[in-house]
């Protein structure tokens, strides 16, 4: 563990000092704020509206109309820029030549996977960590329930990681930066309509695809709940993707 | 110390490299010297730990380079033909990370990188940025790195490529420092490089050894008729002629001005016999020299003679 972080903060370093990160964050909270603030106008106007018909007895949440499509739509914004994020991961490496200085070292190749994920999750969690202003600003407004927040976080970052992983992976497959982000992108966004396909494939292909569906496992973390099948779902995804990873780089080796 | 026994490495249905053996002692400086595409970057690559060869063995210190790389890695410094450089990254935090990635704690990182950065004279550009240094520079970083854990071993490929020649003859300086304390591997297109550093050479052709020795004992065992340089004043115009007339002259090439390259038969020690005729015919003696072969000779009929024979 102790190279994959050495590796991991070396990435960081040229994250941090390259325009990269500052242009990409910046798009990505310019638009999640675009979208979090029409949501919350939309939420205080339903709330002028329910005040005064307050015999329609409705019961409006912050959690449920406010947080939970902020984050779904945040999860959408992600889908686009973590291509841009982990394009660099191995692409840049192989076409600088760089990787020799990496393959040469005594490091296994594992922890070079395992640091190459860590600097860009750890990046991606930066960015969705100064997102959560807006979470802080509706603690000042009202009061949201807290546990599902959590597990929503929670959802969010860990279908980042899938995309991450993928984009690590896809990385590993190319020197070409933009082919790896193109790869990244076509990739997340099937896991993410695969389910659509559930219903005309039948009942049991039905369920399997449905399974599948990076987006259908958030569900429940944004209601607050914390479902084993869907932390495995998730812990698998990053899983196998990192070993394909790094089986494609050992046999490249060979080749 | 390095001991290589049939290795053969595969690209695809290409052959890179084929059934290599040699061996080399500690604390030798050996130059690989071939034509582009010989297979000299791949026998680096895997004497690195870097590519598994498709088949044969190479080991170092007794371990194999595929089997126990994690652990050889850590006493071998590797310089690739394109040093591995971050263009973003300062040259000290480069060799940090270089030296961290390579094994040292933490304490020794320090201590090890103030020792690299003197001894390849990087004191005055160390908290620059790479992509910013000269192509000069950046090959001693690439050359700092390799040598930021002190290993044993130092497997340089094309060191001095792209350099100009003030950078070249720094470099190769640095290079014969490090000969007396450590074992290195070079291959350079440049001969004179290879003459001057290593003491024997391994001559690589389409994949295979074309020959393993020093630079004497190659030169002694290929050449056939030894050549000499005649230099006079007054050359008349017979001296072609009269030159050719002597018993085991085998050819005379007029050479600039007054010079003639003469080649005569091995061990004919015809040197008297030239100096009585420059005497006899009044040429105005001015030298006789005795040309040796240089490892440009030696490569070229190496690997050109071998073509031809496989033609």
């Amino acid at each position: 563990m102790r190279n994959a972080w050495i590796i991991a903060k070396r990435d960081l370093g040229s994250f941090f000092n390259s325009p990269i990160f500052y242009v990409v964050t910046t798009v990505f909270l310019i638009i999640y704020s675009f979208i979090f603030f029409n949501i919350l106008n939309f939420f205080s106007f339903q709330s002028l509206q329910a005040g005064q018909l307050q015999a329609m007895g409705m019961n409006l949440s912050l959690n449920e109309m406010v947080i939970e499509p902020s984050l779904q739509n945040m999860s959408v914004i992600l889908l686009m820029i973590i291509p841009i994020i982990t394009m660099r991961s191995f692409a840049d490496e192989k076409k600088t030549k760089t990787f020799r200085l990496l393959l040469s070292s005594p490091v296994p190749l594992r922890e070079i996977v395992l640091g190459k994920f860590l600097a860009c999750m750890i990046v991606v969690t930066v960015m969705i960590s100064i997102s959560s202003y807006s979470i802080g600003f509706l603690f000042l407004l009202g009061e949201p329930e807290l546990g599902p927040i959590v597990t929503g976080y929670l959802g969010v970052l860990l279908m980042a990681g899938c995309y991450v992983s993928v984009g690590v992976f896809a990385s590993s497959l190319t020197d070409n930066q933009i082919v790896a982000a193109v790869m990244t992108f076509g990739f997340s966004l099937f896991m993410w309509v695969i389910g659509w396909g559930a219903q005309a494939a039948g009942a049991t292909a039905g369920q399997v695809l449905q399974f599948l569906s990076i987006v259908d496992h958030m569900e429940r973390f944004l209601k607050g709940m914390v479902d084993t099948s869907d932390l495995v779902y998730y812990l698998s995804f990053i899983l196998l993707s990192l070993f394909l990873c790094h089986r494609v780089l050992d046999s490249n080796r060979w080749r | 110390m390095i001991e290589v026994e049939n290795l053969t490495k595969y690209y695809g249905p290409r052959k890179a490299i084929n059934n290599l053996t040699f061996q080399i002692a500690q604390g030798e400086v050996v130059g690989f010297l071939g034509p582009n595409g010989a297979g000299k970057s791949t026998t680096m690559n895997i004497l690195s730990c870097i590519l598994p060869a498709s088949s044969g063995t190479a080991r170092i210190k007794g371990y194999d380079t595929f089997e126990h790389s994690i652990e050889l890695r850590k006493i071998i410094g590797y310089l690739p033909e394109t040093p591995p450089l971050y263009p973003d990254m300062s040259v000290r935090d480069y060799l940090m990370f270089a030296a961290q990635v390579r094994g040292l704690t933490s304490k020794q990182t320090g201590s090890a990188v103030e020792a690299v950065i003197e001894k390849c004279s990087l004191k005055n550009v160390s908290h620059r940025i790479i992509g910013r240094l000269s192509k000069g520079y950046q090959q001693r970083v690439g050359l700092a790195q390799a040598m930021v854990h002190d290993p044993d071993i130092l497997i340089l490929d094309e060191p001095t490529i792209g350099l100009d020649p003030i950078q070249i003859i720094e470099i190769r300086k640095l290079i014969q420092q490090l000969a007396s304390s450590h074992t290195i591997i070079l291959s350079s297109h440049i001969l004179p490089e290879i003459t001057q550093i290593c003491q024997r050479v391994i001559i690589i052709n389409e994949g295979e050894i074309a020959a393993v020795d020093s630079l004497e004992g190659l030169t002694a065992s290929l050449r056939k008729s030894e050549r000499l340089s005649l230099t006079v004043r007054n050359a008349s115009d017979d001296i072609e002629k009269k030159l050719n007339s002597i018993n085991q002259v085998l050819s005379v090439l007029p050479g600039e001005k007054n010079q003639f390259l003469i080649e005569c038969a091995l061990n004919s020690n015809l040197q008297d016999e030239f100096a009585r005729l420059a005497l006899d015919n009044q040429w105005g003696l001015v030298e006789i020299k005795p040309l040796s072969m240089t490892l440009e000779d030696v490569f070229l009929k190496l690997t050109i003679e071998e073509k031809d024979v496989k033609a």
